[in-house]
C-alpha cells in the first residue's frame, strides 16, 4: 500500500495468538494526526495496537511504517512508533525518574552530557522538573503514567500508540495526561474504552470480534460502537 | 517501601565514583570477616554508622536497612549462642550487621544507573567469553527497580485473601504471587522491547 512518508500501512493482516484468531482481514492505512480505537474487551484492539510497532507480528499480511516492515525492520519501526502501556508500573524500568528517562537514550550512542541535557529538557516539558532523583515507586499513579509517557517521548518517535493509558487514573490525572497527549506534535493512535477522550479526533476505528466494523469520524463511529455494546 | 534505594544528596559519599565504592565495599567486607574480636567488629559497625552521618543520613534510616534481615540476624545469633559462645555470637552478628549496613550505604548514595555502569565496566572482560554484559547489567537494574513492586503485589494478594476470609499464609501466597510475577515479567519484557 503506497502512501505518504510516515504512514502506517496494514495490509491483509490476520493474527493468531494461543491457537485463536484474534484479528482477521485488517486492511487500512493510517496517516491522520489523531486516531481512536474502540471495542469491547477481547475485540482485538490491543493486539492491533501491538502490531503497529512490531510488538506483535501478523500471522498473515504485512504491517509497515513509512515503508519499513515491522517483521524485517523491527528496530527501525520501534524508533518511529512509541508505545505507552496501560500500567506504568511495568513500563518504568529504573528506580528513579531521571534514570528511567535516560534508559532509551543509552542505546542510541549519545554521550552522557547530551543524555543529561535531554532528560532535563524532557522532565521540564512534561511537568516533572525536580523529579529526576525521585523514586518511581513513591510517585502517584498519575505521576507514574506521566513518567512513562516522558520515557517514550524522549525518544522523539513519529507516532505514539497508547493502549488504554488512562484506565488506572482518576479524572484529574486523565485530563492531565490527555491534555499532554493532545499537545504533542506526533501522530497518535489511542486505544480506549473512554469515549469522551475521542472528541476532536480525526478518525475512529471500531473493533468487534477481531474485525474492523466501522472506520469513520468520531460521531458516526461511536454511534456504531454503542450499537454493538449498548 | 524499600529503605535501601538511592537517596539524592551532595555528600562526599554521593560524589564518590560508584566503582570505588564497590571496591571499598569488597575490601571492607573481606576485612570485617578477618576480624576476630567482638570489640573490633563493633568498631567497624560504629565506623559504618559514622559514614551514614557523613552521607547525611540519620540513625533511623540505618536501622531501617537492618529491619529486613533482623529475623535472620536473630536466628544466627541464637544458633551461635547455642553452638559456640556469647562472644562468638556477638562477633558473628555484629560483622554481618556492619556488612549489611555498608552495602546499603552504597546503594543509598549511588544511582542505580551509576552502579550498573560500574558493574558493566567491571564485567567488560567477560564479554570476550561470550557473556552479554549489557543484559547482565539491565537484569540488575530491573531487580533493584522491581523489589518494591514484588512487595506490593504480595501485600495486595494477602489483602485479597483476608478480604475473602482466609488467614494469611505464606503457602497460599506463593502460587498467585508467581502467576502475577510471570505476567508482570511478560509485560516488562514487552515494554523494554518497545523502548529499545
Amino acid at each position: 500500500m503506497a502512501g505518504p512518508d510516515g504512514m502506517i500501512a496494514v495490509e491483509g493482516v490476520s493474527l493468531e495468538r494461543g491457537g485463536r484468531r484474534v484479528l482477521s482481514g485488517i486492511d487500512l492505512g493510517l496517516n491522520e494526526r489523531r486516531i481512536g480505537v474502540v471495542g469491547a474487551n477481547g475485540s482485538g484492539k490491543s493486539s492491533f495496537a501491538r502490531l503497529l510497532n512490531g510488538l506483535l507480528l501478523p500471522s498473515e499480511g504485512r504491517v509497515s511504517v513509512g515503508g519499513l516492515d515491522t517483521r524485517r525492520q523491527a528496530k527501525e519501526v520501534r524508533r518511529k512508533v512509541g508505545f505507552l502501556f496501560q500500567n506504568p508500573d511495568n513500563q518504568v524500568v529504573y528506580p528513579t525518574v531521571g534514570e528511567d528517562l535516560a534508559f532509551g537514550l543509552k542505546g542510541r550512542g549519545l554521550d552522557k552530557a547530551e543524555i543529561a541535557d535531554r532528560v532535563a529538557t524532557t522532565l521540564a516539558r512534561f511537568g516533572l522538573a525536580g523529579f529526576g532523583d525521585r523514586l518511581v515507586h513513591e510517585l502517584s499513579g498519575g505521576e507514574r503514567q506521566m513518567v512513562a509517557l516522558a520515557g517514550v517521548m524522549i525518544l522523539e518517535p513519529e507516532w505514539l500508540v497508547l493502549d488504554e493509558p488512562t484506565t488506572l487514573l482518576d479524572r484529574k490525572n486523565t485530563r492531565t495526561i490527555m491534555a499532554t497527549v493532545g499537545a504533542l506534535p506526533q501522530k497518535v493512535v489511542l486505544v480506549t474504552h473512554d469515549l469522551t477522550l475521542l472528541q476532536g479526533f480525526d478518525r475512529v476505528l471500531v473493533f468487534d470480534d477481531g474485525r474492523i466494523v466501522e472506520d469513520a469520524a468520531p460521531g458516526e463511529a461511536i454511534a456504531a460502537y454503542l450499537r454493538i455494546v449498548p | 517501601m524499600i529503605a535501601g534505594l538511592y537517596r539524592a544528596g551532595d555528600s562526599p559519599l554521593h560524589r564518590m565514583a560508584a566503582g570505588w565504592k564497590l571496591l571499598a565495599l569488597l575490601v571492607a567486607g573481606t576485612l570485617v570477616f578477618l576480624v576476630e574480636s567482638p570489640f573490633a567488629a563493633l568498631a567497624a559497625l560504629l565506623a559504618v554508622l559514622v559514614l551514614y552521618r557523613l552521607a547525611g543520613f540519620g540513625l533511623r534510616l540505618a536501622m531501617a536497612q537492618l529491619r529486613p534481615v533482623a529475623i535472620v540476624l536473630a536466628i544466627l545469633f541464637l544458633a551461635q549462642l547455642w553452638l559456640a559462645s556469647p562472644a562468638v555470637a556477638a562477633l558473628f552478628v555484629t560483622r554481618l550487621a556492619a556488612l549489611v549496613l555498608a552495602a546499603a550505604l552504597v546503594t543509598l548514595t549511588t544511582r542505580t544507573s551509576d552502579l550498573v555502569d560500574a558493574i558493566e565496566r567491571g564485567l567488560a572482560p567477560l564479554s570476550r567469553l561470550g557473556v552479554d554484559v549489557a543484559k547482565v547489567s539491565l537484569s540488575l537494574s530491573l531487580a533493584i527497580r522491581f523489589i518494591p513492586a514484588v512487595g506490593q503485589i504480595a501485600a495486595e494478594i494477602r489483602e485479597a485473601q483476608i478480604a475473602r476470609g482466609q488467614r494469611p499464609n505464606p503457602l497460599t501466597l506463593v502460587a498467585p504471587l508467581i502467576v502475577r510475577l510471570l505476567k508482570m515479567a511478560d509485560e516488562i519484557a514487552e515494554a523494554i522491547d518497545a523502548r529499545s
